[in-house]
């Protein structure tokens, strides 16, 4: 018996190791890959990072990712001649990836701001989309003049996306307040926690913010648009070969109309 | 070398100086401090009282079976139920209990910070519980005998012989405990909590800038993990004072 025990034990250990090294080995070969951007021509995988809870640009549809950014990406990667391999992570952890050549792009309905861009590189804007604000059918927040950033209301939205920057910024400076902000990690959990009375108030994309008041009971948008802003992919600032072979893509799927069919097919017209 | 150095300055600005992001790691810190804190001291109240049901239960079950009557089936419900307790608390991940305390079921405690406290110090006094029932088996059963001897009753005994030995015994594994909890706070971001790791997130979804508020993070985890490590480590040799 104990002959038995020991060596189930040491079959274990030995696919322990095994599964080490190959975990190991992918991003090994594409590291070097993507930092010298060289021989990009010579990989055949394009990785994308995206965080897949921001319907309809990226969620999981079953066991595929399906959405916007998901499309356009594949498109991308058909035009550069590689397969699309996409990556499920944190919002804020893409944009390290990708500086640290983990990822080849990041593309999670991403916008674009000046500090952003110290860090990375930012492609053409592909999308132009609007930040609005959801609320609940009863609330006493009947419009957007009616936000305010003195401690009556809470607002709650996704870290790191521009409706957290904005909003948790000063008074002052336009938004409510740092004090008044919640954020959570998950657009999910901002929906989660306006229908139990944690927040007051969600900013979040048009998009992701029509789908969570379908499917969820009791809520609504406020009229009107909060912000409007472009969304972009984000290359490592040393991978410009790779930046300019996006953008000709970018702009071939845009001027053949491919662009916005993904767009009409995710969001339709009204 | 020196472009070296002016880069990672002009980093080190970007992240820390330039908007005040450093104010956000100092909230973010005093918040795992406060939670860790608060939910030591629930875990480690709730778990000594759940160890001395459980070792309780453990040390007499044939005596009070003998004798039997309310004492012993009451004995044996309060056993069963902190073993269902520490089974369920065990067994599901913290990140989820957190979300469930949050979400389900203090829906009206609008304070995430309470919120993290209530989750950990519960999820923490079931690893307690069990550290310390560890501690308290341990300690020799003619330090019982003689305590009762001595005329002790039982509750007395436990207090003032079994439990402070059995609480040298556990100390080094009751800092693994502490440790753990700290670092296991940093999921508190999951509920809108602004802890030591979410500071370092902000500053990274603000900046992109990957490396220096991961490193600042990590370095701040690991100096209040030594220190702690430095206190337990007096406490416990001053508690040894006795053995020589």
């Amino acid at each position: 018996m104990k002959k038995v025990i020991a060596l189930v034990l040491a079959a274990l250990m030995v696919f322990a190791l095994v599964a080490c090294n190959t975990s190991k080995d992918d991003p090994s070969t594409s590291a070097p890959d993507a930092s010298s951007s060289s021989d990009a021509t010579e990989k055949k995988t394009l990785v994308m990072a995206t965080n897949a809870t921001f319907p309809p640009y990226e969620y999981k549809d079953g066991d595929n990712f399906a959405g916007i950014d998901v499309e356009i990406a594949e498109k991308i990667a058909e035009k550069l001649g590689m397969t699309l391999e996409i990556q499920d992570v944190e919002f804020g952890s893409i944009v390290g990836g990708v500086q640290t050549g983990k990822f080849d792009i990041g593309m999670a309905g991403m916008t674009v701001t000046d500090e952003r861009k110290q860090s990375v590189n930012f492609t053409d804007t592909y999308t132009t989309t609007k930040q609005v604000v959801i609320v609940k059918e009863d609330s006493a927040i009947k419009s957007l003049d009616d936000l305010k950033g003195d401690g009556s209301m809470k607002f709650g939205v996704q870290q790191d996306t521009t409706g957290d920057i904005l909003a948790s910024d000063t008074v002052d400076n336009g938004g409510y307040g740092e004090e008044n902000v919640t954020r959570y990690k998950a657009a999910t959990d901002t929906v989660q926690a306006l229908k139990t009375g944690k927040v007051d108030a969600v900013i979040i994309d048009e998009a992701p913010a029509k789908s969570f008041v379908k499917s969820t009971d009791g809520l609504k948008i406020l009229e009107g648009t909060w912000l409007e802003e472009q969304y972009a992919i984000a290359i490592a600032k040393d991978n410009t070969e790779l930046l300019e072979k996006v953008n000709t893509a970018l702009k071939e799927l845009t001027e053949d109309g491919t662009v916005k069919s993904i767009i009409d097919k995710y969001i339709p017209a009204e | 070398m020196k472009e070296w150095f002016a880069d990672l300055s002009k980093k080190f600005m970007l992240c820390f100086i330039d908007k005040g992001y450093w104010k956000w790691l100092v909230e973010g810190f005093r918040n795992s401090l406060v939670i860790t804190f608060f939910a030591i001291i629930i875990g480690f109240v709730f778990g000594v009282v759940l160890a001395t049901i459980r070792s309780s239960y453990d040390k007499n079950e044939e005596t009070l079976k003998l004798r039997g009557g309310l004492g012993y089936w009451l004995l044996k419900i309060v056993n069963a139920i902190s073993k269902i307790y520490i089974t369920v608390v065990r067994g599901v991940p913290v990140v989820v209990q957190l979300m469930l305390w949050y979400f389900v079921i203090l829906v009206s405690q609008d304070n995430g910070v309470i919120v993290a406290i209530v989750a950990f110090g519960f999820n923490s006094a079931a690893y307690v519980a069990e550290i310390f029932r560890g501690g308290i088996m341990s300690v020799d059963n003619g330090q019982f005998e003689a305590g009762r001897s001595l005329g002790f009753g039982y509750v007395r005994t436990m207090v003032h012989i079994i439990i402070p030995q059995a609480v040298k015994t556990v100390l080094p594994t009751l800092l693994n405990e502490v440790i753990a909890l700290l670092k296991e706070t940093s999921v508190a971001g999951y509920v809108g909590i602004m802890d030591l790791t979410k500071a370092g997130d902000l500053i990274r979804g603000r900046t992109f800038e990957a490396f220096m508020p991961l490193f600042a993070v990590a370095i701040i985890y690991l100096l209040t993990v030594i220190i702690l490590t430095a206190v337990f480590t007096s406490i416990e040799r001053r508690l040894r004072k006795s053995e020589r």
